[in-house]
């Protein structure tokens, strides 16, 4: 371990600027993401994620958003473990019948001021799965929305994206 | 009574073959499940038409149908513990009653009206002094998908896990039935998200063997592909949330590391990080961009850093094995019982992978080894994920130097059949069956998740251990919701 941990203090952190034209366009957004949240809340905004439905594919690339590439921290996103320490919810899928009551219980129970975010192509309408017997339909029809993230799934980039807009689109 | 499929079907049958039986037969059927003689593949229904994949000791395979006679047939779950969720599934479904199955209650249907007002729920009745219960979910802590979990505890110890499932039901058979052909696999491919590759492949190819085409080799190739760049990514990303399950970051820090360069480089390569949608009944719908070959020599070199070093690290870390040695063992008796496959399964001295045990190409003719380990706890799981890690991109690096040329796809006519496949991804053996209408529709459509067989084991590894060693043995299994809730 002791190995490992060494190299990792003498290499340079991922979070960089990589040579590729796609590392500078996320280094980019990373500095105006930065800009908009210090701005908008001082420097912490927790996120409580609730999946409503997917077929897990939006949630493998939230994950990813906590990898040392993306590394959501450093902006002072942090995803929380209850909708009562959240400012945000980040909503994924289609909502089904059997998760309508859990997503509308976890908007009650987070305080305001709080936003929604309906992330990936499902979330918006149902999507691919709309009309499906289990299905409710999109995040928008049962909880209010602010804003939505298109992409099936959307890349880690698109949601970094995502919450940038949603922090300079605030007024609240 | 005969205990070998081949038997029961016409000499040289075709794979899966499917026979229509009586309800006599049918429960001579149940008796060589009981016993063993039998592995229970898949289990659904087609009203009037009950179905049942099965597999013998052999490595035969067949499927059997019985007619449902005023909306009835009779239950294998009495004989069968796995049939017994997949038949409530089937009257949650279909409305066809099991007859004399041992548990009738609901499974994915959770009795809810447009509103979302649930149809209260019977968990099994817990007696015993100084027992409490903990319910957890639908919404978990992290950032997973829904299910519920009713713990019954003595103090800190657990004395009965009952699962909960249905929550992300959405309604895909139906979704599927009538559906055009590229529709359907669009939906195959989103069935489960992170097996979106195995998922794609499993409905591909029984499309395929429902009329009758081969695919080109170069497809062929691609396909197996991106199914091992799933599963090293999928592998990576389990020993990461494993190991950080048991409080131990650093892991997950790497392997999130080398999981995002893996998705980076298919993203590069096939256009998308999951490889949604790149396999298509007839073959794959891209080729591998030209510009990634430089991204593939760097990713491998990485690979072939790293991997060893994560598993020297866990390895050396004696407080790390000390919460996994031991934690939540699966008997081999109950993974054999169950069909329980992938690493939950190998992990426990089960050695089937359907890559090498129903074959298919190009797996057929790559020769390869299927680890296998005995112990069945959550550093078995771990370790078996390490060698299959290892293996896989071993296998992509035969894939990718030898990759035919030739055309990409093949024209899939709209032909009426049937046809079903067997596909191994990272969480186990999927099983697709298809019937297809013969104007380019989709009659019918089943897909089977391997979780079906394993989140039953969850249930019994975790009993006796302590409440806080239940998220890292979950990890360890990491089943499905999506793929199971269907
Ligand atoms: S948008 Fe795509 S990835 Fe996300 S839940 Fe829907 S199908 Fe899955």
């Amino acid at each position: 371990m002791r190995k490992l941990l060494f190299k990792s203090l003498v290499t340079l952190p991922l979070t960089e600027r990589g040579p590729d034209a796609d590392d500078e366009a996320l280094a980019a957004l990373a500095g105006r993401l930065d800009a908009a949240v210090r701005k908008r809340l001082g420097r912490s905004l927790a996120i409580r994620m609730v999946d409503a439905g997917s077929c897990n594919g939006c949630e493998l690339e939230i994950h990813a958003l906590n990898n040392a590439f993306h590394d959501l921290e450093r902006f002072g996103f942090h995803f929380v473990a209850s909708p009562r320490h959240a400012d945000v919810l980040l909503v994924t899928g289609p909502v089904t019948r059997n998760m309508r009551e859990a997503l509308e219980r976890s908007y009650a129970a987070t305080p305001d001021p709080k936003w929604v975010v309906a992330v990936g192509a499902c979330a918006l309408d149902g999507g691919i799965f709309a009309g499906g017997k289990g299905v409710a339909g999109g995040v928008g029809g049962v909880v209010p929305v602010d804003l939505h993230i298109p992409g099936c799934p959307p890349p880690p980039k698109a949601l970094l994206g995502g919450l940038l807009a949603l922090m300079q689109q605030q007024t609240r | 009574m005969t205990t070998t499929l081949a038997d029961l079907f016409p000499p040289q049958s075709r794979r899966w073959a499917r026979r229509v039986i009586s309800a006599e037969q049918w429960l001579g059927l149940a008796d060589r499940l009981e016993s063993g003689a039998f592995t229970l593949v898949a289990h659904w229904a087609e009203p009037p038409l009950v179905h049942v994949a099965l597999r013998d000791a052999a490595g035969s395979t067949g499927i059997f149908s019985v007619e449902a006679v005023d909306g009835r047939f009779p239950s294998l779950g009495g004989a069968s513990r796995p049939a017994r969720r997949l038949e409530r599934t089937i009257r949650d479904l279909t409305g066809l009653e099991p007859e004399g199955a041992p548990d009738l209650r609901p499974w994915l249907d959770h009795g809810r009206d447009e509103r979302g007002a649930a149809r209260p729920y019977a968990f099994l009745p817990v007696d015993g002094e100084g027992l409490h219960q903990i319910a957890v979910g639908p919404v978990h802590a992290g950032i997973i998908e829904p299910g519920h979990f009713r713990f019954t505890a003595a103090g800190e110890t657990i004395v009965r896990l009952e699962q909960r499932l249905g929550y992300v039901h959405k309604g895909l058979e139906g979704l599927m039935a009538g559906a055009p052909l590229e529709r359907g696999a669009r939906l195959a491919a989103r069935a489960c998200g992170d097996s979106t590759v195995a998922y794609s492949l499993a409905f591909a190819q029984a499309v395929e063997a429902a009329c009758g085409v081969v695919v080109p080799p170069r497809a062929v190739a691609l396909r197996a592909v991106m199914a091992e760049f799933e599963r090293l990514a999928n592998h990576l990303g389990d020993i990461g949330g494993i190991c950080n399950d048991a409080a131990f970051s650093l892991m997950l820090t790497h392997c999130a590391i080398l999981r995002e360069r893996i998705l980076r480089t298919c993203a590069l390569l096939f256009g998308h990080r999951l490889m949604m949608d790149g396999v298509v009944p007839g073959g794959v719908s891209c080729d591998l961009a030209g510009a990634g070959e430089a991204a593939l020599a760097r990713l491998f070199k990485r690979i072939d850093n790293m991997l060893p070093a994560l598993f020297a690290l866990y390895e050396d870390t004696a407080s790390l094995q000390d919460r996994t040695v031991r934690t939540g063992i699966v008997l081999y008796s109950l993974a054999k019982e169950f069909g329980a496959g992938g690493p939950v399964g190998r992990a426990s001295g089960r050695p089937f992978d359907a890559r090498r045990d129903v074959p298919y190409a190009p797996y057929d003719s790559m020769a390869f080894e299927v680890p296998v380990l005995e112990r069945g706890d959550v550093d078995a799981r771990v370790r078996l994920r390490f060698r299959e890690a290892e293996q896989s991109a071993a296998l992509l690096r035969r894939l990718l130097a030898a990759l035919p040329a030739g055309p990409l796809r093949a024209e899939v006519p709209a032909r009426e059949g049937e046809g079903a496949a067997l596909v191994e991804g990272f969480r186990g053996d999927i099983f697709a069956w298809v019937r297809l209408a013969g104007d380019g529709r989709l009659a019918h459509a089943h897909l089977r998740d391997p979780s079906w067989f394993q989140w039953p084991l969850l249930e019994a590894a975790i009993e006796g251990a302590i409440v806080a060693d239940f998220p890292l043995c979950n990890k360890s299994f990491n089943c499905a919701y999506a793929g199971h809730d269907l």
